[in-house]
């Protein structure tokens, strides 16, 4: 086995496992720090795929903006955190059998592929993903009518904000 | 020649492949002394840097600082340390063992993960990694969650409301500061550091000072030093997020702030100061070191000179500055250097200097001049209504029981 599918192996199990301890803990904040330890996960796995700008994106974007906006607002809810609610409802066992279905879909889906069985090719060194990556995002027969659409939906959102949170006097 | 520590890796990669040990593995080796001997030669430049933060600040304020222990009072730090191990290291009752004791350790690992994207010299650099910059910035937010991680399991009010000025300014004053290194990111081409450093033929303070002012002061306050140390507020909130803290695990806060501090002035110099440029250092890599660490040090300096002869910045005027001024001056400055830089293509470097220069000097003129019509109005709408006692006007009530 090759050094990179142990390293592979262990970082999966770990994100599962947090992922796992996010939706069983019982602390509203550990299970919100659990789930920084996921997305981390997530990044380790970018990096394994030699995508570092994915990576740091989803550490800076995930873990920065999003996880820490979290504990605050989790922080800001005393009686959350000292009184919590069972883990389980009623619904659990039909929970598992949709989660087991829908992985052995995925699993039997991605064995058919061929591509499954074949390793990461290596990058050419005249390859920078990030320029390649940035200018795909602006090229017209690219990325670019995505690129605005989402930057116009974020700038709505942007708005909304502001005129949900707007004074008026 | 003079460069013997990439002639000791060299050296020992040789030696360990010359053992018969697979490729992955001795790469694995080489890095794992790489991580251990920079975290150790920053760590031990921390332990110098509470000796120098003392004597400085002594120096601000009229008095000697350390000089017992040792010449100059050298050794003065080495027994702090030796304090600081040996005093009784207390838990708070009702506080979240696990995360109060992890949450030191993430403020202190986190500033010396920085240096590994920090080119020392142009051969002795830990990674050149192409997206240096964004790492700097999600660096950052790992120690933004350490300081938050602190202040809610010590369970304490204070410790909780310095973890909520923690978010409320390092999350508001992140926006400048990545708005501003796009500018040194845009002149460079690149996002790697080393390449940033490369190309800086002239320092990118003189092609850019708005941009490099705008990252340092939204570095300034990613630090929590004064003007903007509201999160551990001494007069207000007693210490902030560190007021459990004993021992050692105070003393990892407090090393921690000290380097990110150096961390802070050695990234402003490799974007904007051209890192370890300077004559010679093309030849003698180790002349790399030293010119980045005196200006470094400079800018150390210029930190604590701020620190220390400023007063503490309200928390409104704090979160106005930012949204107000910091950030539409980037979000300009920002535009400007690269619709400039688009139309400058092909000039010659002196044109090319000198007209991003003149750029950068109407842009602050510009900025100068709002704030002070700004100023000028805020003065007269205070001036105007004076509430003062007049006595016609106070509606007196004598009556004497």
């Amino acid at each position: 086995m090759p050094p990179v599918q142990i390293l592979f192996i262990i970082i999966a199990a770990a994100t599962l496992g947090a992922a796992l301890m996010v939706v069983t803990t019982s602390n509203l904040v550990h299970s919100a720090l659990w789930l920084v330890v996921a997305l981390f996960g997530i990044a380790v796995f970018f990096i394994l795929l030699d995508a570092a700008f994915l990576a740091v994106a989803q550490v800076v974007i995930y873990i920065g903006a999003i996880a820490i906006l979290m504990i605050f607002a989790i922080m800001l809810t005393r009686k959350m955190v000292k009184n919590p609610s069972p883990q389980f409802n009623t619904n659990w066992a039909w929970g598992i059998v949709i989660s087991v279905v829908f992985f052995a879909g995925l699993f039997w889906m991605l064995n058919s592929w061929p591509g499954v069985n074949t390793s990461m090719p290596a990058l050419g060194p005249n390859i920078n993903p990030v320029v390649d990556l940035g200018e795909a995002l602006v090229s017209p027969d690219a990325y670019v009518l995505p690129f605005e659409v989402a930057s116009v939906l974020l700038m709505a959102a942007l708005v909304g904000s502001i005129f949900i949170a707007w004074n008026r006097k | 020649m003079g460069d013997p520590i990439t002639l000791i890796a060299n050296w020992l990669s040789g030696l360990l492949t010359g053992w018969g040990l697979a490729p992955w593995l001795v790469t694995l080796i080489m890095s794992v002394i790489g991580i251990v001997a920079i975290a150790t030669f920053v760590l031990l430049v921390d332990i110098f840097l509470v000796w120098v933060e003392r004597k400085v600040v002594a120096r601000f304020q009229d008095r000697l600082g350390p000089n017992r222990l040792g010449p100059f009072g050298l050794i003065q730090p080495i027994a702090d340390v030796l304090k600081l191990l040996i005093k009784e290291d207390i838990t708070p009752e009702g506080a979240d063992k696990i995360i109060f004791n992890l949450s030191p350790i993430i403020a202190l690992a986190t500033v010396i993960l920085l240096w590994g994207v920090i080119p020392l010299s142009p051969t002795i650099l830990g990674s050149d990694i192409n997206v240096g910059v964004l790492f700097i910035v999600a660096v950052g937010a790992f120690s933004t969650l350490g300081i938050i991680m602190a202040g809610w399991a010590s369970n304490n009010k204070f410790a909780l409301l310095g973890a909520f000025r923690t978010v409320a300014q390092l999350v508001s004053y992140e926006i400048p500061m990545v708005i501003s290194l796009e500018v040194p990111v845009l002149l460079a081409r690149s996002m790697g550091i080393h390449t940033i450093v490369n190309s800086q033929n002239v320092w990118y303070i003189v092609i850019a000072p708005v941009a490099g002012l705008l990252f340092f002061i939204s570095s300034i306050a990613e630090l929590g030093r004064t003007p903007f140390d509201l999160l551990e507020a001494e007069s207000e909130i007693v210490a902030g997020f560190h007021i459990e803290y004993t021992g050692m695990k105070f003393g990892l806060f407090y090393a921690g702030e000290l380097l990110h501090a150096l961390t802070v002035s050695a990234l402003f110099s490799s974007l904007f100061l051209g890192g370890w440029r300077g004559p010679f250092a093309d030849q003698i890599p180790l002349l790399g070191v030293v010119y980045l660490f005196i200006k470094s040090f400079f800018i150390y300096f210029v930190i604590m000179w701020i620190k220390y002869s400023f007063p503490r910045i309200r928390i409104d005027h704090m979160l106005a500055f930012n949204w107000k001024f910091l950030t539409p001056l980037s979000l300009s400055v920002l535009i400007m250097t690269a619709i400039l830089s688009k139309v400058l293509q092909g000039v010659s470097q002196p044109v090319y200097i000198l007209t991003m220069l003149l750029a950068n000097i109407v842009i602050a003129w510009i900025t100068l001049t709002i704030v002070r019509r700004y100023a000028h109005v805020q003065r007269k709408q205070f001036t105007e209504f004076r509430p003062v006692a007049v006595p016609e006007k106070a509606q007196v009530t004598t009556t004497n029981p």
